[in-house]
């Protein structure tokens, strides 16, 4: 059963092939089994999920059941989950429990969906190797000395570990794509707007968005028509019409003018990821499309600027943790300062302390404009970098990173090396574009991500893109040793 | 040496929705501690801010109000500090580009000329809570109060343009005559619904060079504000006239002891680092918006003093006093209008009824007597149903609740007699109860006489126990004397 894809999930639940319940036994049982050896799952929510398949099972049987009714699935734990613990990766948050559900985790259960667990993930959503996780490191299923990616690397490494067959994920710079790529499996970042933000903790505003992770681009296609939503309780939500996006999935590639952006092939990219994603392209190119020569002449400066922006707005929103309301608060502090100072030094780890102090510092009076004023005009660059290029072409391709999963401690002392995992995601971050990571080869036993960067609002021809190659290819369907 | 003083207000006034500016918890003052703070205002994470629409129209309402600029496309920024009270670690607020630009307030003087203050700015921002230390709460422990968090204020930011304590009270009035008129603020001080920070410096007199200021912050009365002012420049003077210097500081005025202390100086300044808020967009106002507000527009107090003059024929005064109140310009309308008699209604609106108010620290708003019982009373003062005396008595008792004017006359018996049958027996009475008297009048000069009319006119009220229509009285009693002469 955990090898099906929720699409055939939702026809044998429908048909009555297995029930909820046995399909949440069965994946509950594989988490039981398989996440030690992972640590991608960290909350078990095994009787509410198990409650929830039984009522899935009567919706089944009365014959109205929802899209997704019964299908299980976990949620990175940045999502609130009212009455189950949502720690943000954090010793900050690991007594919070929140009164409310995000949009998101509510989308889900009106869909139907079975929540299993929440999954590991990078403290507040800062890293991309998942090593800075309150509750330690997520191991990656292909190869467990090496990385899954972040920041949502138990979302990533679950999927791949077939623990769910779907979860949810958030990106900010990359973090839905790059642990897809090192994972394996199909990830994609809407639109900024495309998704609520309402109950999904804030890292960086302005940049972060929330996603479906999967195994194929049909079961995100469906995925992403239940978690997408206008939502009154984000201002920034855009009135935007959901699309149906399985509707195009079928759509053909010829004719489909893809971007080839210059500087997504230079210096620092793996020869063996150029050659897995040039592979990709012929691939594409031979299902009709046309390959097109293009530049993105500013992408060199879109990690710069995001290392500015980002924690600027991650230092903000992070200071409402200060151990008055809720969350950790130090033993015995002496006095207001010695309570702010101890709780957030004991409370944060050494990552987000860092991001805070360069979030602060950018915003200081005297340095604004030469780092966040600046910023904030590359940012405006970039987006025009992107606009250029959609007038010549339908969507862009590119790797989803530079090279495949590396080991645990080899970026660990260079905050730098760590940031530049995130070079080829940035740019859409910046600009709001929606980005999306498809398995499209190995290297060294370790699988490679394809990019698909689309306009606004254009998901649905990217999951045509996505569907297409997968009809063509089987790298999607690998799974690592000993977990098929 | 002579010293010019400069004054500038920035002026918080809090905005008169039913919720807060970026959650719906409700706005009502006097709620039990955190009963009314909801997961936004508690911070809780993952939550969001969504404007609430009333609070912009109110600000744009503002503005329209001082003829200002209004900011089609404003923006909020995050104001980062960390303090208990103050949920997020930043206060979401206006910097860059406000709601409303520069405007003009008019106030008068007291020599009766007219001053205009410019107006820099005004913007919309967010309350903070309140933290209760020791005294206010329990020995030992400070608590916090997250009700008030997220409450809406508009701040507003006046230039310097205010020469003396008295001038910054005019103003201070003023704002609160046009918020309270267009109803966009309750105007209640006592709840902090209008707080006052008080920027004030010193120069030599007619010196084009403006002298260092201090900021006094959170006064929230008019009177607390003119003795802080007072005070903070005396202060300033002594210390220069003494060879010190004025240091830029926050300062806090104590208004029970009537003395105030230095907050923190200029370096101890927090570093607010603010930036655009990534939660909010832009607040666009459109142009159908502005002119629907500005149609929709409840008369402003200059405007109301004018129409008073004229439709009331009230003086100037009066329209002053009546027309700076909204809603006791209203009262005193509807009182005018029930007893048809604008002049009475306007003297006992700005008389009895304010003296009473004030004693007791009431709002117009709650007070015991309605607008149609006062005119109700009005009515039987001008049909000479009662004297004015007793009119204070009847006053009283509508004051406790005793019912209408009529029923507390029927009650107490305190109908005049104007019965004049009736009346001249009574004199009669008291002419022959008192022969002394009466030979005194015949005997004295016609200039004492009038004074000893109002012997008589003593005893017959006393026998009528103050009921007889004294003027009627006067006339008979004259008449009757006359004739004995």
């Amino acid at each position: 059963m955990h090898n099906l894809t929720i699409a055939e999930l939702v026809k044998g639940l429908q048909s009555k092939e297995f029930s909820s319940v046995e399909l949440t036994e069965h994946f509950l049982a594989r988490i039981a089994e398989f996440n030690p050896g992972y640590n991608a799952v960290i909350t078990i929510t095994a009787d509410q999920a198990l409650k929830a398949a039984a009522a899935a099972d009567a919706r089944l049987a009365e014959g109205n059941a929802p899209a997704l009714c019964g299908v299980p699935l976990l949620h990175k734990d940045i999502f609130c989950t009212e009455g189950v613990r949502t720690s943000c990766g954090s010793r900050m948050l690991d007594n919070f429990i929140p009164p409310y559900s995000a949009t998101v985790v509510e989308n889900f259960e009106k869909a139907g969906a079975v929540m299993l667990g929440k999954t590991n993930m990078d403290e507040f959503a800062m890293g991309s190797s998942n090593e800075t996780s309150f509750y330690g490191p997520v191991k990656n299923p292909w190869a467990i000395d090496s990385v899954p990616g972040g920041s949502s690397g138990g979302s990533a490494a679950a999927v791949a570990a077939r623990l769910a067959p779907a979860a949810t994920a958030t990106d900010t710079g990359g973090s839905i794509r790059q642990p897809a790529a090192l994972c394996g499996i199909t990830g994609l970042k809407p639109t900024y707007g495309r998704v609520s933000r309402w109950g999904m903790i804030a890292f960086a505003s302005s940049l972060d968005q929330a996603g479906p992770m999967a195994r194929t681009a049909e079961d995100c296609a469906l995925l992403l028509g239940c978690m997408a939503s206008v939502d009154d309780k984000d201002s920034t939500s855009i009135d935007h019409p959901v699309a149906d996006y399985t509707a195009s999935l079928n759509d053909s590639m010829q004719g489909l003018k893809i971007g080839v952006p210059k500087e997504y092939f230079s210096e620092g990219l793996n020869p063996g990821t150029e050659k897995a994603v040039r592979q990709a392209l012929a691939d594409l190119e031979a299902q009709g499309a046309q390959l097109i020569d293009i530049s993105l002449p500013n992408s060199g400066l879109s990690v710069p600027a995001y290392y500015v922006i980002a924690p600027a707005e991650a230092s903000a929103n992070l200071s409402r943790f200060d151990g008055v309301r809720y969350g950790y608060r130090c033993e015995d502090p002496k006095d207001l300062q010695d309570l702010y100072t101890r709780t957030r030094a004991e409370g944060f780890g050494e990552e987000v302390q860092r991001r805070i102090l360069i979030g602060t510092y950018c915003l200081s009076a005297g340095y604004y404009d030469a780092y966040y004023g600046k910023a904030q005009q590359v940012r405006q660059l970039i987006r025009k970098d992107f606009a250029e290029a959609f007038k010549q072409v339908d969507v862009i391709l590119g790797p989803t990173c530079p090279s495949p999963a590396f080991k645990f401690g080899a970026k660990g002392d260079d905050p730098v090396a760590m940031y530049l995992e995130d070079i080829y995601t940035i740019a859409t971050n910046l600009a709001g574009l929606p980005g999306m990571s498809v398995p499209c080869g190995m290297v060294e036993g370790k699988p490679v991500g394809l990019q698909i960067i689309g306009n606004y609002f254009d998901e649905a021809l990217m999951l045509n893109v996505a569907h297409q190659y997968q009809q063509v290819t089987d790298w999607h369907r690998q799974a690592p040793e000993g977990i098929a | 040496m002579s010293w010019d003083t400069v004054i500038g207000l920035e002026v918080h006034v809090q905005l008169a929705t039913k919720t807060k500016i970026f959650s719906g918890a409700s706005t009502a003052f006097g709620a039990e501690p955190n009963t009314q703070a909801c997961a936004i205002d508690l911070a809780m994470p993952g939550t969001l801010p969504v404007l609430n629409k009333q609070a912009v129209h109110y600000a744009v309402m503002f503005g329209l109000a001082i003829d200002a600029e209004i900011g089609k496309e404003s923006a909020f920024e995050r104001k980062n500090y960390f303090y208990p009270d103050l949920p997020k670690g930043y206060q979401t607020t206006q910097l860059e580009k406000p709601i409303v630009g520069r405007g003009n307030v008019e106030i008068q003087l007291a020599d009766g000329s007219t001053k205009t203050i410019r107006i820099h700015h005004a913007h919309l921002e967010e309350d903070a809570g309140k933290s209760l230390h020791e005294g206010d709460f329990r020995h030992g422990v400070s608590g916090i109060d997250l009700n008030r968090a997220g409450t809406p204020l508009i701040e507003i930011v006046s230039e310097p343009d205010m020469s003396s304590a008295e001038e910054a009270v005019a103003f201070a009035k003023k704002l609160h005559s046009i918020v309270t008129s267009i109803g966009i603020c309750d105007g209640e001080m006592s709840q902090g619904s209008m707080r006052f920070d008080v920027n004030v410096s010193v120069k030599p007199r007619g010196s084009d060079i403006l002298g260092t200021r201090t900021e006094t912050k959170n006064l929230n009365s008019f009177k607390f504000m003119e003795e802080a002012i007072a005070r903070e420049v005396e202060r300033q003077i002594d210390l220069i006239e003494d060879g010190g210097t004025v240091v830029q500081e926050t300062r806090l005025y104590n208004g029970e002891t009537k003395t105030a202390r230095s907050m923190r100086s200029k370096e101890e300044a927090n570093d607010y680092r603010y930036f655009p808020c990534p939660d909010l967009l832009p607040v666009v106002v459109s142009d159908e918006t502005i002119e629907e507000l500005r149609r929709a527009m409840p008369e402003l107090p200059d405007a109301r003093q004018t129409r008073f003059v004229e439709q009331y024929a009230l003086s100037e005064y009066d329209a002053g006093v009546l027309g700076a109140d909204a809603s006791m310009a209203s009262y005193f309308e509807t009182a005018a209008a029930a007893s048809n008699n604008p002049k009475l209604a306007a003297n006992w609106t700005t008389g009895e009824l304010a003296a009473r108010l004030n004693n007791e620290d009431l709002s117009i708003a709650k007070s015991p007597v309605s607008a149609e019982q006062l005119a109700g009373l009005i009515v039987r003062i001008a049909d000479n149903s009662i004297s004015g005396k007793m009119a204070k008595e009847v006053f009283d008792g509508i004051w406790s609740g005793e019912g209408s004017a009529d029923e507390i006359i029927e009650k107490r018996g305190l109908k005049q007699v104007s019965d004049s049958g009736a009346l001249e027996q009574m004199v009669a009475e008291v002419l022959t109860a008192n022969p002394a008297m009466v030979d005194d009048y015949i005997n004295s000069d016609e200039a004492k006489r009038k004074k000893k009319l109002g012997g008589f006119m003593g005893q017959i009220m006393k026998a009528s126990k103050g009921q007889a229509n004294p003027q009627q009285v006067n006339q008979i009693l004259a008449k009757k004397l006359n004739e004995l002469l």
